[in-house]
């Protein structure tokens, strides 16, 4: 990692709030406003902002992250510029560019040459530098040969190289990029990652955007979680992207997931409750791949029972099982007294991939053929984690390649 | 509030605004954004500039045959054709310029609300494109006044000045308009009648000695700046027998009124936009 700079910082951003005024009732004409001239619209206070501290240093990959709404494109344009802020302050040391969308002035009646100054232009170039740099632009967009072209004959992929391409060109010593990597493919992508990463070895500052956690791990040095237009944390990528998870699945949580999907038995028992522990014995909704977890379910014994048994299996959201356990491992249960109620628990390392999981328990007489309730899908939790391996569960691992020169190794673990 | 050390960290930035911080910026972006409208319009076809100036020239047309040969408005006025076609020519560029801007911004919005830059920029754009076309048509206009018998006179080179104050009245409007368009989309109507008033309150189909008052033809010349401009220009570039502007509004005091309509008109113009234009992004 690039050392950081202890001198002035890129960007600064102090105490920040903004306040978007959302009108009831909004008089869009002069004729009411002419009617009535004293009526006073009432409105709602939206909190975009609410005392954002923080500080870029120079040569810094910074990531901002947060859910929807949570005001980080608001903050940004504040940044930019484009939006004025209600209180605070951001200070800005050096020349800036912002990227909230790729090739923002194109028109797609003019052809490429106009569409590269314009868009330079826009971004901060004068006319001249704009000119002098269309060369430069052009071969990095690899579209020389089509550069008479009205951007509407382009296709959509090189309309995207070329926009990247001039956004490249512009050096700008702090870029402010909002999602924009979005709209291309895996290459592109990492074509743009690998000029960030050279820019900003270059000494350039980013501030990037985003939603995808992964990204932030591998380029970010430091990243910022807002919620709800408050600071939640500044810090190293991974804690963030881990916050982040936490925050979207919390807050997402859906009842709809978890609900009974017809429960059925003789009713002989009755399932209560099942959820899930960490090891401080919190209750989650939100499991964490690679950490260790416990599961439980409360089941109450309407009539006696003799050797009954509980099981739970537990399947993805395309309803591939991943696992499956019971109580016939103790051997015999033993007798259940009328109202007595039992708790399952399973111990298990989290090795399901990513994505929801669904659990769907049930308690059984002896013998397990008669079912006194069964309820599919009762519950359901988010795992979290970085990678998706394609597989149903990311077991750790070891990963070797050999050759004669040389042995690449590496241990796989969630 | 915070534990930031800013006092290092020099002016913090200021939001958007309606000159931003560099003169030089906004007249490039307001210079590269008039350009490239004018090539779509001109070079979109390759009649492109054919049908800019056949707009203005087929308006003249039809006035022309109407009003020399059905009502007979043009009866005694030396020069008829020209002075019409002038004053066609002329309130098209202030018509042009006030009726797009009035959408302009809202048009704009992609950029508006992505990127940061002088607000103004957007009105100057507009006006810029009317201007380009305003010098095309006036090239027309010279080989027309030409060929209908006029000759040329020293005073042809304050025609700069006559459109210097015609453009300011449109700058004025411009910023007016745009920016209250954001907020109350009936402007756009409303903006269109005000001009056919225009249209009929200038001496553009008529001259002014047609009026049977003089009272009334004082009051023309004083309460609006386009007449004012109208009469002036027919006096100094085609009929120099024609009244001038002082002559007409009644003494040369009088034209204080018309020049402060023009210069107030201005700076509300601006006033408003530069009110506004920190919230535009916001409001859009």
């Amino acid at each position: 990692m690039t050392d950081l700079g202890q001198g002035t910082p890129a960007i600064a951003v102090d105490g920040v709030s903004k306040t978007f005024r959302i009108p009831h009732e909004r008089v869009s004409t002069l004729k009411e406003r002419a009617l009535h001239p004293f009526r006073r619209s009432t409105y709602d206070r939206f909190d975009a902002l609410q005392d954002v501290s923080f500080a870029v240093e120079k040569g810094e990959f910074f990531g901002i992250v947060g859910r929807n709404g949570s005001g980080k494109s608001t903050l940004l344009k504040c940044m930019a510029g484009i939006y004025g802020v209600d209180r605070g302050a951001i200070y800005v040391n050096g020349r800036v560019s912002t990227f909230i969308e790729l090739g923002v002035g194109f028109n797609p009646e003019l052809a490429a040459r106009d569409n590269v100054l314009l868009n330079g232009v826009m971004l901060g170039l004068s006319p001249r530098e704009a000119r002098d740099r269309y060369e430069r632009v052009m071969d990095f967009a690899e579209l020389r040969q089509f550069e008479d072209l009205k951007l509407k004959n382009y296709s959509s992929g090189m309309h995207v190289r070329l926009a990247f391409s001039v956004m490249v060109q512009v050096d700008a010593d702090i870029l402010l990029i909002d999602e924009v990597l979005a709209v291309g493919d895996v290459a592109f992508q990492q074509k743009c990652f690998d000029v960030f990463n050279r820019l900003r070895d270059e000494g350039k500052t980013i501030l990037f955007v985003t939603h995808d956690m992964a990204a932030v791990r591998r380029f970010c040095h430091r990243a910022l979680l807002i919620e709800r237009g408050e600071v939640v944390q500044i810090g190293r990528p991974p804690d963030v992207a881990v916050s982040y998870v936490d925050l979207s699945f919390r807050a997402g949580d859906d009842p709809a997931h978890a609900g009974p999907d017809a429960a059925s038995g003789d009713g002989a028992a009755e399932l209560l409750e099942v959820w899930w522990e960490d090891e401080h014995e919190e209750r989650q909704t939100v499991l964490h791949q690679g950490r260790s977890y416990s599961f439980h379910a409360r089941v109450r014994f309407n009539q006696s029972a003799e050797n009954p048994g509980i099981a739970t299996v537990f399947e993805n959201e395309a309803g591939q099982p991943l696992m499956a356990t019971s109580t016939d491992r103790l051997g015999g249960t033993g007798t259940f007294d009328q109202g007595t109620e039992a708790v399952l628990s399973v111990h298990i390392d989290m090795v399901f991939a990513p994505g929801r999981v669904y659990a769907s328990p049930w308690v059984v007489h002896e013998g397990g053929l008669r079912v006194m309730h069964r309820w599919p899908r009762m519950h359901s939790v988010v795992v979290a984690g970085a990678h998706v391996s394609g597989g149903l569960v990311d077991i750790p691992h070891e990963v070797r390649l050999s050759s004669p020169d040389r042995v690449l190794q590496v241990e796989a673990r969630p | 509030m915070s534990s930031l050390d800013v006092s290092a960290l020099g002016r913090p930035i200021r939001g958007p605004s309606a000159l931003g911080g560099d003169i030089r910026r906004l007249l490039h972006l307001a210079v590269t954004l008039a350009v490239m409208e004018f090539k779509l319009r001109f070079f979109g076809s390759v009649l492109g500039y054919v049908w800019q100036l056949i707009r203005p020239l087929l308006l003249f047309g039809i006035l022309y045959v109407v009003f020399t040969e059905f009502v007979r408005l043009s009866a005694g006025v030396r020069f008829y054709p020209a002075v019409l076609l002038t004053g066609i020519v002329l309130f098209t560029f202030f018509s042009d310029a006030t009726s797009r801007s009035v959408t302009a911004v809202v048009d704009r919005e992609n950029l508006v609300r992505k990127v940061e830059f002088p607000r103004l920029v957007v009105p100057l754009a507009v006006l810029l494109v009317a201007y380009f076309n305003l010098v095309l048509n006036l090239i027309a206009v010279l080989v027309f006044v030409l060929a209908t018998g006029v000759s040329p006179r020293v005073e042809w080179v304050a025609l700069p000045l006559l459109l210097l104050p015609l453009g300011f009245f449109a700058a004025g409007l411009s910023m007016l308009l745009s920016a209250l368009y954001v907020r109350f989309r009936d402007v756009q109507p409303i903006w269109e009648v005000v001009l056919q008033v225009l249209f009929y309150g200038s001496p553009i189909l008529y001259v002014l000695e047609i009026l049977p008052k003089v009272s009334l033809q004082h009051l023309v010349v004083r309460l609006n700046p386009i007449a004012t401009i109208l009469v002036q220009s027919r006096h100094s570039l085609i009929d120099e027998t024609a009244p001038n502007a002082w002559d007409a509004a009644g003494g040369m005091a009088y034209l204080m009124i018309p020049g402060g309509i023009v210069l107030g008109v201005l700076a509300l113009g601006f006033w408003v936009f530069n009110r506004e234009a920190p919230r535009i992004a916001e409001e859009l």
